[in-house]
């Protein structure tokens, strides 16, 4: 190699950085959601058998189809960088593409969860949740904020992994530099990892 | 440099991925069935083990943690040790009254 070509090369960079950064961030997000899990373990100590009964509201099933389908949205993230790690552009954004389905599905079974449960007329403020006991209340309260704010970050990580498809269709993330698609992926890995917590705390309390 | 330290960073072969997927989806089941169980108290510790088991498995293959540098794995101790300082001490203010 001449000694301009490792010039171009050695153009700063700082991968380890970034990813530390965006660990950082993520920290931030543990601290956001983490004061809800308070809260949320808090009122359940208080209030164990009105939580029990509003969970029973809850369809187990839709709940555990949307697991499934976060945790195989986090592998194919996953496996979008060992595509591109191994030089694989367009395996690499089939990986990414389908992970943005199974996002895309994951938000259309909510949008059927919270519709039902609206219809039902169980929603903050209305006549037939403020007529239930304080536990039941506080539960349905923490289950919209809590999921919504989850719902949220799945938006955002569409956005993230829709610039993550371009990004390497304009190869400006390749074999060479994908540290963007890292950040991208762990974002995305942070999102699933709430909604672990998230699913056997509003959906498997028996 | 860049390159060649980029060039050093491990990549985790496409079946070690599945295999942690398929652990995860496991688990899952486990979970659900546990909760089909009538196991009193018992219940939220199984959920809780059960889900704090899925996210070691997510942040050391998924997000790489078990290859990054050693930084990195103190860092989200710290961060996870602040946590159940937190959790910790609301419980002393509710339970011991």
């Amino acid at each position: 190699m001449t000694s301009e070509a490792q010039a171009i090369d050695t153009i700063h960079r700082d991968d380890t950085g970034s990813r530390m950064g965006l660990w950082l961030f993520l920290f931030s997000e543990l601290i956001l959601f983490g004061g809800m899990f308070i809260v949320y373990a808090v009122y359940r100590f208080l209030h164990p058998e009105e939580f029990r009964l509003a969970a029973a509201e809850l369809d187990p099933f839709m709940g555990t189809i949307n697991t499934m389908i976060l945790l195989t949205s986090s592998l194919t993230v996953a496996l979008s960088i060992t595509a591109i790690q191994r030089g694989k552009k367009y395996i690499s954004m089939t990986f990414v593409g389908t992970t943005l389905v199974l996002a895309l599905t994951f938000l259309i079974i909510k949008y059927f969860e919270w519709s039902h449960k609206i219809s039902l007329g169980i929603f903050p403020k209305s006549p037939e949740l403020t007529n239930k006991p304080e536990g039941e209340i506080l539960y349905f309260g923490l289950y919209y904020v809590m999921t919504g704010l989850h719902a949220f970050h799945v938006i955002v990580g569409i956005v993230v992994l829709v610039f993550m498809l371009i990004f390497i269709s304009k190869e400006i993330v390749r074999k060479e530099s994908y540290v963007k698609l890292e950040a991208g992926a762990l974002y995305w890995h942070l999102v699933d990892i709430i909604w672990i917590f998230l699913f056997p705390l509003f959906y498997l309390i028996h | 440099m860049t390159q060649i330290e980029e060039h050093k960073r491990h990549i985790i072969p496409y079946a070690e991925y599945i295999q942690i997927w398929l652990g995860l989806l496991a688990l899952t089941g486990l979970t659900v069935a546990c909760a089909g169980m009538n196991l009193g108290r018992w219940v939220i510790i199984t959920a809780l083990t059960i889900a704090s088991t899925k996210s070691m498995l997510v942040l050391n293959i998924f997000m790489h943690l078990k290859y990054e540098e050693r930084m990195f794995r103190i860092f989200v101790l710290v961060a996870l040790i602040t946590f159940i300082i937190f959790i910790s001490l609301t419980f002393f203010d509710y339970a011991f009254y």
